[in-house]
C-alpha cells in the first residue's frame, strides 16, 4: 500500500515538475500517464487471486527505474520548496512531504512518504542463475546460501586470526590481551533482522550456531582487526540513554538547592518541587499526601522513585497535581520526581533510573469506541437468532 | 510481679527472635542485665505502669495496664483493632503521650470545687485520641473516681434497630438497646463504688415499680438492665444522680465524664421515624441526657472528650479542628469554653519506640522492615500516623 502511495506521490511531482519546467514530449508524457492510470488501478479488476500469489515480486529493471524517478522526484520536490536540489537530504524530504500533503492519521506508517525504493520494497534475492541455467554463487545447492557463505566467511576469518596468533607467537609479540573488539553499547542482531539481512529464512538453530561462532571470534585476542566485520552484526542501542535532558540544580533564597519538574499520564498533569531541605515531608495540592492518596499503592507510587536511590528522607515534596483520577495522579507525580530527581543524580544513577522504566512516560491513553461496538473492545452480546 | 512477667516473656521472645534478627543478641544481654538488677531494660518500655506517677521522662515509652483494668479502661463498643492487637499481643501496653500527660497533669492540679473542666481531644484520623483518652479514663480509674466513658458516641446516633417513643416525654425517642448495653459496661467498670453511692429522688418506672429514695445506686442500674423498656431513663436517672452528687462536698467520690466522637451528639442522625423524617439528636433520650451532662454546671469532675471524623457523615476528611466538627453554632456554644487538646502523628521518637516495641512482639516478619531502609520506606508510607503504621505491620 505504501509503495502505492509512493508511486502516485513519486510520479505526481513529476509530472508537475514536467509542466512546470515546460518540457513538452509528448509521448513521454502520454506512457507516464498510461503507466500512472495503469498503476492506479485496483488490483481486484484483474480477477486474480491475489492471496494465492505470494509476495509481489519486483523485477531488478523495475527497481531501477523507481531509483531514477525517485532522484528526479528529489530534485523537483527541492525545486518546488524553493531549496537546493544538490543537498536535499532525506530529512528534509519528509518535512516537506509532510508539509505538502498533512495527514492527521494516527498511525505513522500510514501517512504519505516518500523515501529511496531500497527501503521501501523489501530485500529481493537477484537472480539466482544465469542463462546457461549455473548458478552464480557456489553455495547454491545448499539451499541456504547466504547463510553458509556467512557461516564459510566467518571461519575463515577465525583461521586467519589463528594464523595471526601463531606469527605473532613465533616474534614473541603475543600478548594474550590483544586488541579486542570494541562493541559499545550494542547488542546482536535478533533472528528476524538477520533474516532481513540474508534475504532468507533462518531456522533457529541456524541462528544459535551463528551466535555461538560469532561470540568465538569476538572472544580470541587480536578481534579488534575483525572489529568492522563484528559491528555489521551488531544493533548499536547507544541512542536512547543519551536523550534524557537533565535539568540544573536552582538555589532558592535561603541557599536550599531544589529543582522542579513536570510529569504526565492519561489525561493529569502534574509538577513537582524537589527541596533539598533534610525532611520527609511531602504536600499534594495544599494537603499531606496521607489523606489525598488513602490507598497504598498510591504511596507507593510516589515513593518508588526516592527508595530506588535510596534518598527516603532527604528531600522535601511540593507537588501539585490536576486531572484524571487517583492513580494516574500518582503515575504522573512518579515521572515528574523521577525528572526532578535527576539533577541530583549521576550519569550511571540516571541509566539505573532508566533502565528501572522511571523515565519513560507511560503512553498508554484510553482507547477510542468504535462504532458498532459498546466500547473500545467489547462487542455487542451475540445472539443467535 | 510485673518486672518478673515481662523479663519471663522477653527470655521466650529471646530464644523465638535468637534466629530471626541479628539484635537478638543484644536482647539476650538486656535480659541478663534485667535479671540480676531491676533496670528498664528496653528503651521503649517503661516500668511504670501507674498513670498518675508518669511523667514527662517517660514520654515515648509503652506501659502496660494492668490485666484488672483492662476491661474498665476498654470497654466494649471501642474500635475493634486495639482489643484485637490486645488479644495478638497478650498485653495491653499503650504508649505515653504528650496529650494524655497533659491532660493527666491538668487534673492533678485542677481545683474540683470550680464548674468541671472540659477537655477535647482533637486531631487527624487516627493519630491516636482514642487512645489519649484511655489513657486519662485508666488515671481516673486508679484515682478511684467514678467513670462515665461512652466509648462511641456515634452508635446511638446511627441507624439503631429499636426505637421507642419515650415513656417519660412524648416527643422524644428511646433506644432500649445501646441502653443497656451502656449500663452494662457502666456496672463493670465502677462495680466498687456503686455499692457506696446512694439516690437521693424516688424514681417512678411504671405504676407497680420504682426506686426509693436513699437506695443504692448499684440497684438502680441492674433494675435498667433487667428492665430493657425503661432502660433509658435510668441512664438518664444515673446521669442526673452523678452529676447532682459529685459536686456535693460529702459525696466523696469524683465524676468524669469520657466521650469518644463527642461531636456526634450536635451533628445529624441516620434514624428516620417512620414518616422517613429524619430524627435529630435532641430527639434521643440518651443524647439529650449527656447533653446536659456537657455543660459545666456542676462540679467535682473533668469531661474528656474526643471528636470523632471517621463516623461522622457529611463530613470531608480535611477538617478535623473543633470548630468545623463540632458545628458553629450548637455544639461549640455549649462545649464552649474548654480546652482543646491536639493530637499529632507520632514523632520520630515516638515512632521509634512504636517500631521496637513491634520488633519485640515479633510482628515485623519481613526480613527487609527490620533494616534501615525498610523503616525509612515505613516512615515515608505511613507519614508516622499512628494508624497508617499499625495497618502497614499488620501484613509484613
Amino acid at each position: 500500500m505504501a509503495a502505492s502511495c509512493v508511486r502516485t506521490v513519486g510520479s505526481f511531482i513529476g509530472k508537475c515538475g514536467h509542466c512546470s519546467l515546460g518540457i513538452n514530449t509528448i509521448t513521454s508524457q502520454v506512457s507516464r500517464q498510461v503507466l500512472n492510470r495503469q498503476i492506479c488501478v485496483s488490483s481486484a479488476l484483474h480477477g486474480k487471486n491475489i492471496a494465492s500469489m505470494g509476495p509481489e515480486k519486483f523485477t531488478a529493471e523495475f527497481i531501477q527505474k523507481q531509483v531514477e524517478e525517485y532522484n528526479i522526484g528529489k530534485r523537483h520536490l527541492a525545486n518546488m520548496m524553493g531549496e537546493d536540489p544538490e543537498n536535499f537530504t532525506q530529512e528534509d524530504i519528509d518535512r516537506s512531504i509532510a508539509y505538502l500533503f498533512p495527514s492527521s492519521l494516527f498511525v505513522k506508517e500510514a501517512r504519505p512518504v516518500m523515501k529511496h525504493p531500497d527501503i521501501i520494497f523489501p530485500k529481493q534475492k537477484a537472480a539466482q542463475w544465469g542463462e546457461d541455467g549455473r548458478p552464480f554463487h557456489f553455495l547454491f545447492y545448499t539451499g541456504k546460501q547466504a547463510y553458509y557463505s556467512l557461516m564459510h566467511d566467518l571461519y575463515g576469518k577465525i583461521l586467519k586470526l589463528e594464523k595471526y596468533q601463531d606469527r605473532l607467537k613465533v616474534k614473541g609479540l603475543f600478548s594474550s590481551e590483544g586488541k579486542k573488539a570494541s562493541l559499545g553499547l550494542s547488542r546482536w542482531l535478533t533472528k528476524e533482522e538477520l533474516e532481513q539481512l540474508l534475504v532468507q529464512p533462518t531456522s533457529q538453530q541456524d541462528y544459535n550456531h551463528f551466535i555461538q561462532l560469532i561470540e568465538r571470534l569476538l572472544s580470541m585476542p587480536y578481534s579488534g582487526t575483525e572489529e568492522e566485520f563484528i559491528l555489521r552484526y551488531r544493533y548499536q542501542l547507544e541512542a536512547e540513554s543519551r536523550k534524557q535532558t537533565v535539568q540544573p540544580l536552582q538555589k532558592d533564597e535561603k541557599g536550599v538547592a531544589f529543582s522542579s519538574a513536570e510529569g504526565r499520564r492519561k489525561t493529569s498533569n502534574s509538577s513537582v518541587i524537589l527541596r533539598d531541605c533534610g525532611s520527609g515531608r511531602v504536600t499534594v495540592n495544599g494537603q499531606d499526601y496521607l489523606h489525598y492518596f488513602p490507598f497504598l499503592q498510591h504511596r507507593e507510587q510516589l515513593m518508588f522513585p526516592l527508595q530506588f536511590v535510596d534518598m527516603l528522607g532527604r528531600f522535601d515534596l511540593q507537588c501539585t497535581v490536576s486531572g484524571g483520577g487517583p492513580s494516574s495522579q500518582a503515575g504522573a507525580l512518579r515521572l515528574a520526581i523521577s525528572r526532578a530527581l535527576l539533577s541530583f543524580l549521576s550519569e550511571g544513577d540516571m541509566e539505573n533510573m532508566r533502565q528501572a522504566g522511571l523515565l519513560t512516560p507511560d503512553p498508554r491513553v484510553r482507547e477510542r469506541k468504535k462504532p458498532g461496538q459498546e466500547g473500545a473492545r467489547r462487542k455487542f452480546t451475540w445472539k443467535r437468532r | 510481679m510485673a518486672l518478673q512477667r515481662l523479663s519471663l516473656k522477653l527470655r521466650q521472645t529471646v530464644t523465638h527472635s535468637r534466629s530471626l534478627h541479628s539484635s537478638g543478641c543484644g536482647h539476650q544481654q538486656k535480659a541478663v542485665a534485667a535479671l540480676s538488677d531491676p533496670e528498664p531494660f528496653s528503651i521503649f518500655r517503661s516500668q511504670e505502669n501507674d498513670p498518675a506517677c508518669q511523667s514527662e521522662k517517660h514520654l515515648g515509652q509503652y506501659y502496660t495496664v494492668p490485666s484488672s483494668h483492662v476491661r474498665a479502661v476498654f470497654p466494649q463498643g471501642l474500635r475493634a483493632r486495639y482489643p484485637q492487637q490486645i488479644k495478638t499481643f497478650n498485653e495491653a501496653c499503650v504508649m505515653v503521650r504528650q496529650p494524655a500527660l497533659e491532660v493527666i497533669s491538668c487534673l492533678k492540679k485542677a481545683d474540683y470545687s470550680k464548674p468541671a473542666l472540659r477537655f477535647i481531644f482533637y486531631g487527624w484520623e487516627g493519630s491516636g485520641k482514642t487512645l489519649s483518652l484511655c489513657h486519662s479514663v485508666h488515671y481516673c480509674y486508679t484515682q478511684g473516681w467514678v467513670v462515665l466513658h461512652v466509648p462511641n458516641a456515634f452508635r446511638w446516633v446511627k441507624s439503631c434497630r429499636d426505637l421507642l417513643p419515650s415513656s417519660y416525654n412524648k416527643s422524644r425517642f428511646d433506644q432500649p438497646f445501646h441502653a443497656t448495653e451502656w449500663l452494662r459496661n457502666f456496672k463493670i467498670i465502677n462495680e466498687s463504688i456503686l455499692s457506696k453511692i446512694k439516690i437521693k429522688q424516688r424514681y417512678m418506672w411504671t405504676k407497680r415499680e420504682f426506686t426509693e429514695e436513699g437506695s443504692l445506686l448499684g440497684e438502680l442500674v441492674d433494675q435498667g438492665i433487667s428492665r430493657v423498656k425503661s432502660s433509658s431513663d435510668v441512664v438518664g436517672a444515673v446521669m442526673k444522680e452523678l452529676r447532682l452528687q459529685s459536686g456535693q462536698p460529702e459525696a466523696g467520690f469524683r465524676l468524669a465524664v469520657a466521650v469518644d466522637g463527642v461531636n456526634a451528639l450536635w451533628g445529624k442522625t441516620n434514624i428516620k421515624k417512620e414518616n422517613k423524617s429524619p430524627v435529630d439528636p435532641e430527639e434521643l433520650t440518651l443524647v439529650y441526657n449527656l447533653r446536659k451532662l456537657m455543660k459545666n454546671d456542676w462540679s467535682g469532675g473533668a469531661v474528656i472528650t474526643t471528636l470523632s471524623q471517621t463516623r461522622f457523615f457529611y463530613i470531608s476528611k480535611s477538617s478535623y479542628l473543633p470548630q468545623e466538627l463540632l458545628g458553629e453554632v450548637s455544639g461549640f456554644d455549649s462545649m464552649d469554653p474548654f480546652i482543646p487538646v491536639s493530637v499529632p502523628n507520632y514523632s520520630e521518637k515516638e515512632f521509634e519506640s512504636c517500631y521496637l516495641y513491634y520488633m519485640d512482639r515479633n510482628w515485623l516478619q519481613h526480613p527487609q522492615s527490620r533494616t534501615e531502609e525498610g523503616k525509612k520506606e515505613l516512615i515515608f508510607l505511613s507519614n508516622r500516623n499512628p494508624a497508617a503504621f499499625e495497618k502497614l505491620c499488620t501484613f509484613l
